[in-house]
């Protein structure tokens, strides 16, 4: 294997890595921080298989993640977090050792799901793709385990890196109008999550989701 | 076996014996240093090893026999265990007849014997110490065995020797696995040498306390024996970290003009791994001892990646 492939494949494993070190987080501050790793990691991968294959766009969906996924939305994340003073510790639905157990289980599943796929693909970066699904499913995971607002929705942008990179891995990237496209998507939806935190906490006193629970038509 | 294998497997174990009260002195001036406090000098352990050898072993009027042996065979299986770790030289006559599975199995043994010794005079502190320490391990080893069957994988033996071979000698190829596994074996390694997110290695009477509960009752040269042992642990635990995941410049076998080499590398690579641990133990918080399992699961399932990582990415390689 070329040494890009065995580079992207390192940095797939940290991705993986990063994944779970989110499963396994108590803190929503500490949540962004891993968030924001994740971005560097996918801008990296990214980085490197642009040199290796010589695809221009790839250069520029690089500088793209790391702008809106290394500084914009970390930076809005942390402006909400002291806005709302959150800094207490998220409520799990389940304990960790059990979500990380489940976790396994969907990283077996996914890279069970990945191989024919990925033999399909005549990418450096293939075997990656995987891992991409893994971080998916882990993230979706991550949404689904977690009480608050904040963590589930740092759970949904760490799930649209997964794709992203599930997309590098497998077709060297989207067209650009479609990554510019989702990249705003991505800003706008974090701007819309923001309002609608301050929102849930004016009519809960909490940003605990299990409260929608109680809404009824009047 | 030549008389010059052997001689490189006495050299290394008699390095790693007089060695080991250094690194843990180098590590507590680390984390001296990093408390801004002078500290007591890097050779502080030796002196207390000085201290304790020369004062009398007083012991409990109920204590067995086991409790006097305690201290010898913790101790010994300790040196057999250094002498498994290729540390200077891959050649070692000894690791022939062990892997790396017998090592957990002699780490557990001194084990067994130090939580039946601190049983043994029947003390609240050395029972519950015994506890903890049983509680802490049976997590930890399951994750250490994993993190052993990473390397062993890649380099198709579960010999140390043969893996540090096959990771140093061949031509370089990135592993993204073994990310995993050093995660995990560092996590192991704060649990299994009483490091602080698990223990506090500088704590006396204190209800949180594990390893120092265990020997609270020793004294004398029995407890030198002991804090000896201990701290030729971190030397083993080191060494092998740095064979599994740093092993450039571990000599191959009948490579006599690379030792010196490899005595250089090896200085400066426990050097900057004490220093990374007092880093790591002075940046983090002890956990609850309920957090324990938490801590160790997540090593253990972090090794259980690295294992599946590597199936999924050396698989079609």
């Amino acid at each position: 294997m070329s040494l890009a492939g065995q580079i992207v494949n390192l940095i797939a494993a940290l991705l993986l890595l990063v994944s779970f070190a989110m499963l396994s987080q108590r803190r929503v501050r500490d949540l962004v921080d891993l968030f924001m790793i994740q971005g560097a990691l996918l801008a990296a991968a990214t980085l490197v298989t642009a040199v290796a294959t010589g695809q221009s766009h790839l250069y520029y969906s690089a500088a793209l993640t790391v702008a809106l996924k290394v500084i914009v939305l970390p930076l809005i994340l942390r402006r909400v977090l002291r806005r709302l003073a959150l800094e207490t510790d998220v409520e799990l639905l389940i304990n960790i050792p059990t979500t990380m157990l489940v976790g396994i289980a969907l990283v077996v599943v996914a890279f069970n799901m990945a191989v024919p796929i990925s033999q399909l693909a005549g990418t450096i970066t293939r075997g990656a793709l995987g891992i991409a699904l893994a971080c998916v499913l882990l993230a979706f995971l991550m949404m689904i385990t977690r009480r608050k607002a904040l963590a589930q929705v740092v759970g949904f942008l760490s799930m649209e890196n997964g794709l992203f990179f599930a997309a590098t891995s497998v077709t060297y990237g989207m067209p650009m109008v479609v990554e510019l496209g989702i990249a705003l998507d991505v800003l706008v939806g974090t701007f819309v999550f923001g309002v609608f935190f301050f929102r849930i906490r004016e009519t809960f006193d909490s940003l605990d989701t299990s409260h929608f629970e109680k809404l009824k038509d009047r | 076996m030549s008389p010059g294998d052997l001689f490189q497997q006495v050299l290394e174990v008699v390095i790693a014996v007089f060695i080991a009260p250094l690194l843990v002195g180098w590590v507590n001036q680390c984390r001296a240093w990093l408390q801004n406090r002078t500290g007591a000098g890097i050779w502080q352990p030796y002196q207390v090893l000085h201290k304790l050898f020369r004062k009398d072993a007083v012991v409990a009027h109920n204590a067995s026999g086991l409790f006097r042996v305690t201290p010898y065979i913790v101790f010994a299986s300790m040196v057999l265990a250094a002498s498994l770790v290729p540390m200077l030289a891959t050649a070692l006559p000894f690791a022939a007849a062990a892997d790396v599975i017998a090592l957990v199995g002699l780490l557990a043994l001194a084990r067994v014997f130090m939580a039946l010794a601190a049983m043994d005079v029947g003390t609240a502190f050395g029972s519950f110490g015994a506890r903890r320490e049983m509680l802490v391990a049976a997590l930890a080893e399951p994750a250490l065995l994993m993190v052993f069957f990473m390397p062993a994988l890649i380099a198709r033996s579960t010999s140390l020797g043969t893996i540090v071979e096959a990771l140093a000698h061949r031509p370089f190829v990135l592993h993204p696995s073994l990310a995993f596994a050093a995660v995990a074996f560092v996590m192991v390694l704060l649990a299994e040498n009483a490091r602080i997110p698990i223990d506090n290695p500088t704590t006396h009477l204190e209800l949180t306390m594990i390893h120092e509960a265990m020997i609270l009752e020793y004294s004398g040269r029995h407890l030198a024996l002991m804090e000896w042992a201990h701290a030729l642990k971190l030397v083993i635990y080191s060494t092998i970290g740095i064979a599994l995941f740093l092993p450039w410049g571990i000599a191959e076998a009948g490579d006599w003009p690379g030792l010196p080499l490899a005595v250089l590398a090896i200085t400066l690579k426990l050097l900057a791994g004490g220093a990374a641990l007092a880093v790591v133990e002075s940046v983090s918080a002890k956990l609850r001892i309920f957090r324990a399992p938490e801590f160790l699961a997540s090593a253990f399932l972090f090794a259980v990646l690295g294992v599946l990582t590597h199936l999924l990415l050396a698989g079609r390689a």
